[in-house]
């Protein structure tokens, strides 16, 4: 019996600390990566559930299609978080007076 | 500022609702009578062995078509969204920059095994856990490797139009077969055979290898359409 | 045993939930939005399938060897609408990251204040 309590508390903390790690972090690849990690952990937790049919889907299409589609949506956008914020109104250069 | 406290709020509003709900809930008591029935029918009147299955394709049979078409809609407003006109200079600036040598000749030799995994997965769909669309995305997979191990490689769209399209016709054709034969949509009129045999369960095999065909092409189309969207593109165009 | 059990099971598909909600309601960038929703998707998926749990029970498949004997099984019908969901949730990500491509292409940018040119 203490396996499975061993196991189950390992996959809920992998669980709640790759769902912060994504949100809270500022490069975009690694939040990806997090969220394959969730879909790992729940893939093995469904089957600790009884679920096979359910294992099998998870894993397959949210470790590796979800995953490749982000990573393919990163590559054409930007890696940071912060890649366009507004630049503040006392940077402007002066504009030259004519007299 | 005022911003995060009013998330705030709201999340801990949401989270009260759900723990006061979910404590009310006993978590591993059999609560439903409706799984019985599917328990018993299923070996019964289907002779399939999985049971999840049996539901999917025959009791709920209408709500995989759905999905199938909820499917086929994704696929075709992301090759719509991320339309390019294709000019001369688009075939000319796919990135040229070819993989190792290891990359290439480890995807030659696992790809045949990925293709021969997903095809039994859906094959057997009924005996083991399984079906249409966990085979169809592994193949899906396999194919993905390729294109991203060899630089120039690219499907044919005419083919996976053609494939795609005859799965679903398929589907839906046998779905029509038990209508015109005076019964219901997707009524399971071939025989059934004996329980865990390969040829058992009437339409039920028939209607997920279809499945599987029609999910493996269209998610290998959609990713070839995503896949061709290059950064390096975007320099060489004019403002649209 | 059992209260451990239900608590862990449903209270991580409880927080999973929060913190992808948190995501959606609060981050600027697009792609942290749409990953926020991908979250939300694990958490439901996961408190389904944690409703149709029977102690004790097994795998809903008739194997040869479980053809006979009367085994407690595990309710099959959340398992089929989880089926369904989980495909479905990756074509709404497919669809969104789309839109958030198709979007960077226009304004350059995936910052959402930028977009919508609030200041809030």
């Amino acid at each position: 019996m203490t396996g499975i309590i061993i196991i189950i508390s390992v996959l809920s903390i992998l669980l709640i600390g790759s769902g912060i790690f994504a949100i809270v972090t500022k490069n975009l690849l690694h939040a990806v990566i997090a969220t394959g990690v969730i879909s790992l952990a729940l893939s093995v937790l469904f089957f600790l559930l009884h679920a096979p049919d359910v294992a099998l889907t998870e894993a397959a299409i949210g470790v590796a299609l979800t995953t490749i589609i982000f990573i393919i949506a990163i590559r054409n956008t930007t890696e940071k978080e912060d890649d366009g914020k507004r630049v503040k109104k006392t940077d402007k250069p002066e504009v030259n007076k004519v007299n | 500022m005022i911003k995060k406290i009013i998330v705030l709020f709201i999340l801990v509003v949401v989270g009260i609702f759900l723990i006061e709900a979910f404590t009310k809930i006993p978590f591993g008591v059999k609560r439903s009578g409706v799984s019985d029935f599917y328990l018993i029918e299923s070996p019964q009147t289907n002779k399939v062995a999985n049971v999840v299955t049996s539901i999917v394709v025959n009791f709920r049979g209408f709500d995989t078509l759905g999905e199938v078409t909820v499917l086929f809609l994704a696929a075709t407003g992301l090759g719509s969204i991320l339309y390019r006109r294709r000019k001369k200079k688009f075939h000319e600036a796919r990135v040229k920059i070819a993989s190792s040598r290891i990359l290439q000749i480890g995807a030659q030799m696992i790809f045949p095994v990925v293709i021969l995994l997903g095809a039994y997965i859906f094959i057997h769909g009924h005996l083991t856990p399984g079906g249409g669309f966990q085979g169809g995305v592994i193949i899906a997979t396999g194919f993905l490797l390729l294109m991203i191990s060899y630089r120039g490689f690219s499907v044919n769209h005419r083919t996976i139009s053609w494939i795609e399209s005859l799965a679903g016709m398929t589907f839906v054709g046998f779905g029509l077969i038990g209508l015109i034969k005076g019964t219901t949509f997707l009524q399971n009129f071939l025989p059934t055979g004996e329980l865990n045999n390969l040829i058992s369960g009437g339409i039920i095999g028939i209607i997920y290898v279809a499945v599987g065909f029609k999910v493996a092409s269209e998610l290998t189309g959609a990713l070839d359409t995503f896949l061709l969207n290059n950064k390096q593109v975007t320099h060489l165009e004019d403002e649209e | 045993m059992n209260n451990f059990l239900s608590i862990s099971v449903y209270g991580s598909a409880i927080i999973l939930i929060l913190i992808g909600l948190y995501g959606v309601l609060a981050k600027k960038n697009l792609l942290k939005v749409v990953i926020g929703l991908s979250i939300v998707d694990s958490g439901l998926h996961l408190l389904f399938v944690a409703i149709g749990y029977v102690k004790d029970g097994t795998a809903p498949i008739f194997s040869p060897e479980v053809i006979g004997k009367n085994v407690q099984m595990v309710d099959p019908v959340p398992q089929a609408l989880v089926l369904t969901a989980i495909v479905i949730g990756f074509a709404v990500t497919a669809v969104a990251l789309s839109l958030v491509v198709r979007l960077y292409r226009h304004y350059n940018t995936a910052h959402i204040d930028e977009i919508k040119n609030l200041k809030w």
